[in-house]
């Protein structure tokens, strides 16, 4: 790891002075993937300015059925919440299976949204729940916010500051993991919300993070993992590698998503 | 505080410094002045080097020397050798390629070092190795063995054309050939034995010291036999004269094989201690360990097993091609040879076996032995073979291994080895007991009606351990002799310290080899210390591997304690005034039998030391020394039994059981050794459905951290469901047999057959990943 100096924001305001101040430095809001970065020396940002303390970052506040998860709120705060599981258990469901307990206890939703790895889960929550990413500077809707592999609609120094959804009628979430890193292989999000019902697959995607329309339309006139038997998966967008070429992966897709179905009930 | 003798479950002795983070590892070595190592490595699989610019490197901050191959060949460091010459059928010796412990013109594997840095700081060592410039001029790359023996491959050495090292054959080929004309049936079938990367927790390391006063050099290092390590050093590689070099192996966090190697780095580190006049510390990275830690199997075989009318084997052909990587590492040539195709007959009575062995070099890291070293490739060979010949024949895969069971013994096989004892169908049955075989069906039809695809599979393993009697192996090519040193010490005041040669990198031979003293003596474990992996304090040993220390190195300690018990028997009749046949030693007390004389252990052996009364002659002390040099090679066997589920719908294998029945003979401590068995399934399941090390055409590794590289967790595997059975080894005077390695070389068959099984077909490779077995259940639909 090259040499960096560690910063601890004490607000939203002081992590923008900070960051507008060190050019090239970064935020960081778990370090998941960016300590990891560092450590093979593929990054070497000059700071670093700690997001995970700043207090308004973290916690989850739900109002009637508007649910407000912060920024740094670590993925083991998601998954342990009973308000959450009360109306959203898939959300729940999904942070409980993110990484392993120590990458659940450092890792944040916002710092996971931000790098928008296409094999992680939350881009598939978010998506699938048609959520609003909502920034220091603006609200972005997570439709507009996931634009390719590890690219967001974040401008250079914005800051995601909070999540919001309303809780869907019906949500379910399905992963297959990746035997080695047990990243999402291909892990889909169901959900049936006050807009319609959604499909995000993750982990399958050449571009990251997508909807799946053709799953949306037959889950909206018939909801129910049957109804996606006969729905054909493209499989030319999807990724190959060395431990799931693009039909495999076609077929996961399938496979989660009625299993995503059923578990949503 | 108890006596805690042969065959009681004494936890380890080691554990508390292990697990309270107080283990000392040669990365925990800190010595005054101490600077860090930073190699500069290949980035290409295939190279000319041309131009190595340090200028700039040595300018930076921090560093203090750049070093290169061609300073440390003027300075006379030897090449890396293969320690076990084989020939070919040809009657030619192989074909050693060069290797320079750093690369002097030519680069042959990504992770080929080229130079050392060093510097006040691992960081600042890394940021110089960045900025030296090397001109490099590519060259055709190959990483496949069979493709590197086709017409037009690119020429790796000069010294071994078309990339042949050797092309080696056991056994009777025209018998052979004509029991397969006659036979009345003859399965055939083709092997692939995937790469595997041994990831031991602890990363490779070495500190090289030398002291200019004393013209004096010492080495810790990460070794699984430090005095092999030291034996080579200044036999081979010219860095000092033993007397002038002390290598230390402190605590080392697990081999599996990939330690036993002399590597460049420790040498490299030695030479550029004296170069720079500052001790030099090198600690691996695991990506560094990805690149350039010796690989194991990658065979690709083609079988036939021949049948007569009745079901037993009459036959057995093997043409194997071993890829060996792009440089012979020390035990390389061995591992395909007599570590494989002289256990090519398993359990059974086969009249007729040939095996051909090719090796070749490719543009990959080298390949050397990996827990179970030959053994494991042997067995998934025969063991899929033989279960597929059961398919074919349409008999229970346990009754055509019963019909072909050796069971008289000494056994003769075609292939060298003579079995010893054995009773396989012991295992067999126990281990078909415990998996309720009988109810199978039962459990496949549950399945089915829930969607899954069940499958039950068994493999009947042998292996050959306690390597190896030094005139058997010597004749077969060995450069050393395979016996085993140890050295019993008792203090004045009774307490004892046993030095062996024997290294304990996991296996707990602080507290096995305790237990033998112990048991023997009757006093307690804790006055008992073992001292081991440092060659100022054990005169000479072999090391640690090929399930060896017990077999091999707890003997030696037999036999340095019959030495030592013979002269305690003289002082404590002089003492007692009574015949040294009458005495006897219980609970820590020399006794004459049938009376109720006796002294206590301490006291005889503060007599030898205070000598005021000892007997007319006698020397002073009580400290022996013996060497044990096997008789034969030891024959752990058993029967493994896979049972498992498969998901159709992703592919998904669940092991829904795992049972092991092995024969280890007697067992010192049976905890130990079910954490031996344990952890060698656990390999055997990695290699089975998860583990493999892939390259890209270029000759880059595609699998170079654990984001690629599948390592089982503790998810992945089942509980074990384990049973001993007992047929003491008659060529040891303990009886034992070895338990290191049976777990890693039993399990893949087991498995591979219960997916086979399962699927319905017999095409499919390990790993049998889902992605894997998802399309051999729909090659089948």
């Amino acid at each position: 790891m090259y040499a960096t100096s560690y910063h601890r924001a004490s607000s939203v305001e002081d992590a923008v002075k900070l960051k507008s101040a060190n050019e090239e430095g970064k935020y960081l809001s778990g370090g998941m993937t960016l300590i990891a970065t560092m450590k093979q020396r593929l990054a070497a940002p000059s700071d670093l300015i700690d997001l995970r303390h700043i207090p308004v970052l973290r916690g989850i506040s739900i109002d009637g059925r508007k649910v407000t998860i912060g920024a740094a709120t670590p993925h083991a705060d998601v998954a342990a919440s009973r308000e959450l599981a009360a109306i959203c258990p898939a959300i729940c469901k999904l942070a409980g299976h993110i990484g392993d307990p120590h990458v659940r206890h450092m890792g944040t939703i916002g710092g996971s949204i931000a790098n928008n790895d296409p094999a992680a889960d939350y881009p598939a929550g978010l998506l699938g729940l048609g959520a609003t990413i909502v920034t220091d500077r603006r609200s972005i809707r997570a439709d507009d916010f996931f634009t390719g592999l590890f690219d967001t609609a974040l401008e250079e120094g914005e800051m995601v500051t909070s999540v919001t959804f309303e809780a869907p009628e019906k949500a379910g979430y399905a992963k297959f993991n990746n035997p080695a890193s047990r990243f999402a292989m291909t892990g889909v999000f169901v959900a049936k919300t006050a807009g319609g019902v959604r499909v995000a697959v993750t982990g399958a995607g050449s571009s990251g993070v997508f909807r799946h329309p053709g799953f949306e339309q037959a889950l909206a006139s018939n909801w129910s993992a049957d109804a996606l038997g006969s729905v054909a998966v493209d499989a030319s967008n999807l990724m190959s590698d060395m431990h799931a070429n693009a039909e495999y992966r076609a077929n996961l897709v399938k496979v989660m998503a009625k299993r995503a179905v059923i578990s949503a009930g | 505080m108890g006596v805690e003798g042969i065959g009681a479950r004494v936890t380890r002795k080691e554990d508390k410094r292990f697990l309270t983070g107080k283990g000392r590892y040669t990365d925990d070595m800190t010595v005054p002045g101490m600077k860090y190592a930073c190699f500069v490595r290949s980035p290409y699989a295939h190279a000319k080097i041309g131009d190595i610019d340090a200028t700039a490197a040595k300018a930076m901050p921090g560093v203090i020397d750049v070093l290169d191959g061609k300073q440390l060949q003027a300075d006379g460091i030897g090449n890396l050798i293969c320690g076990w010459m084989i020939h070919s059928k040809d009657g030619s010796p192989m074909k050693m390629g060069a290797w320079h412990p750093l690369a002097v013109d030519t680069v042959r594997y990504v992770g080929d070092a080229i130079a050392i840095v060093v510097a006040d700081s691992s960081g600042e060592a890394r940021d110089a190795a960045e900025a030296v410039v090397i001109d490099y001029e590519q060259l055709p790359v190959v990483t496949e063995a069979v493709a590197a023996l086709a017409s037009g491959a690119p020429q790796i050495h000069p010294e071994a054309p078309g990339n042949l090292i050797f092309d080696w054959q056991i056994g009777e080929p025209d018998a052979v050939d004509e029991a397969i004309a006659a036979a009345a049936h003859v399965t055939e079938i083709e092997i692939l034995n995937n790469r595997l990367s041994p990831n031991p927790m602890e990363p490779r390391a070495t500190l090289g010291i030398y002291d200019t006063a004393e013209d004096h050099y010492t080495c810790y290092t990460t070794s699984q036999n430090p005095h092999v390590a030291r034996l080579v050093m200044s036999a081979f590689y010219n860095v000092a004269p033993e007397n002038k070099l002390r290598v230390i192996a402190p605590d080392v966090g697990g081999g599996f094989g990939s330690k036993i190697y002399i590597y460049p780095e420790e040498i490299i580190c030695l030479w550029a201690s004296k170069k720079t006049g500052v001790p030099v510390k090198w600690t691996s990275d695991r990506t560094e360990a990805f690149l350039t830690d010796a690989h194991g199997r990658d065979h690709a075989s083609k079988v036939k097993m021949a049948f007569d009318a009745n079901n037993h084997i009459t036959a057995l052909k093997v043409d194997t091609i071993a890829n060996l990587g792009a440089y012979m590492s020390l035990f390389s040539s061995a591992v395909p040879t007599y570590l494989y195709a002289t256990l090519l007959s398993g359990q059974y009575t086969i009249p007729a076996i040939h095996a051909n062995v090719r090796t070749v070099y490719t543009n990959t890291v080298p390949v050397d032995a990996y827990r179970g070293a030959g053994r494991p490739e042997a067995t998934y060979l025969l063991e899929r073979t033989i279960e597929t010949a059961a398919r074919e024949l349409g008999v229970s895969p346990a009754e055509l291994r019963r019909t072909n069971f050796i069971r008289s013994f000494p056994y003769q096989t075609p292939v060298i080895m003579n079995y010893d004892a054995g009773d396989y169908e012991a295992s067999l049955n126990a281990a078909m007991q415990a998996a309720d075989w009988a109810g199978f069906a039962a459990r496949r039809s549950q399945s089915e009606a829930r969607g899954k695809k069940r499958g039950i599979g068994m493999s009947c393993y042998i292996e050959a351990c306690g390597i190896a009697p030094s005139a058997a192996v010597g004749s077969l090519g060995a450069g050393v002799g395979l016996w085993e040193s140890a050295e019993v010490r008792v203090n004045a005041v009774g307490t004892i310290e046993v030095l062996t040669g024997s290294h304990s990198h996991g296996q707990g031979h602080e507290t096995t080899f305790a237990q033998l003293v112990a048991g023997r003596l009757g006093v307690p474990i804790e006055s008992i210390s073992i001292v081991h992996g440092d060659t100022d304090k054990v005169q000479m040993g072999m090391g640690t591997y090929g399930s060896r220390s017990g077999a091999v190195g707890m003997s030696a300690v037999v036999k340095a304690l019959d030495k030592v018990e013979a002269k305690a028997k003289k002082i404590a009749a002089h003492l007692m005034e009574a015949s040294e046949e009458d005495i006897v030693i219980e609970n820590g007390e020399l006794k004459v039998a049938g009376t109720d004389k006796s002294v206590p252990w301490f006291q005889v052996a503060l007599a030898s030391y205070t000598a005021h009364n000892l007997p007319s002659g006698m020397e002073p002390g009580l400290k022996e020394t013996a060497f044990y040099d096997p008789s034969n090679f030891t024959f752990p066997a058993g029967c493994y039994i896979a049972e498992v589920e498969i998901d159709p719908d992703t592919g998904e294998t669940d092991i829904v059981q795992f049972v092991a029945a092995d024969d280890f003979g007697n067992i010192i401590n049976p905890m130990i050794v079910e954490g031996q068995v344990h952890g060698g399934i656990a390999q055997g399941i990695g290699q089975a459905l998860l583990e493999n090390v892939q390259y890209d055409a270029n000759g880059q590794l595609l699998t170079a951290s654990y984001m690629d590289y599948a390592m089982p967790r503790a998810d992945d595997l089942p509980s074990f469901t384990l049973s001993h059975q007992n047929t003491p080894c008659p060529s040891n005077p303990l009886g034992i047999k070895g338990c290191g390695e049976a777990g890693a070389i039993g399990s893949p068959p087991a498995l591979i057959n219960a997916i086979t099984d399962a699927i319905g077909h017999n095409k499919l490779t390990m790993p049998a990943t889902p992605m894997k077995v998802w399309q051999a259940l729909h090659a089948a639909h």
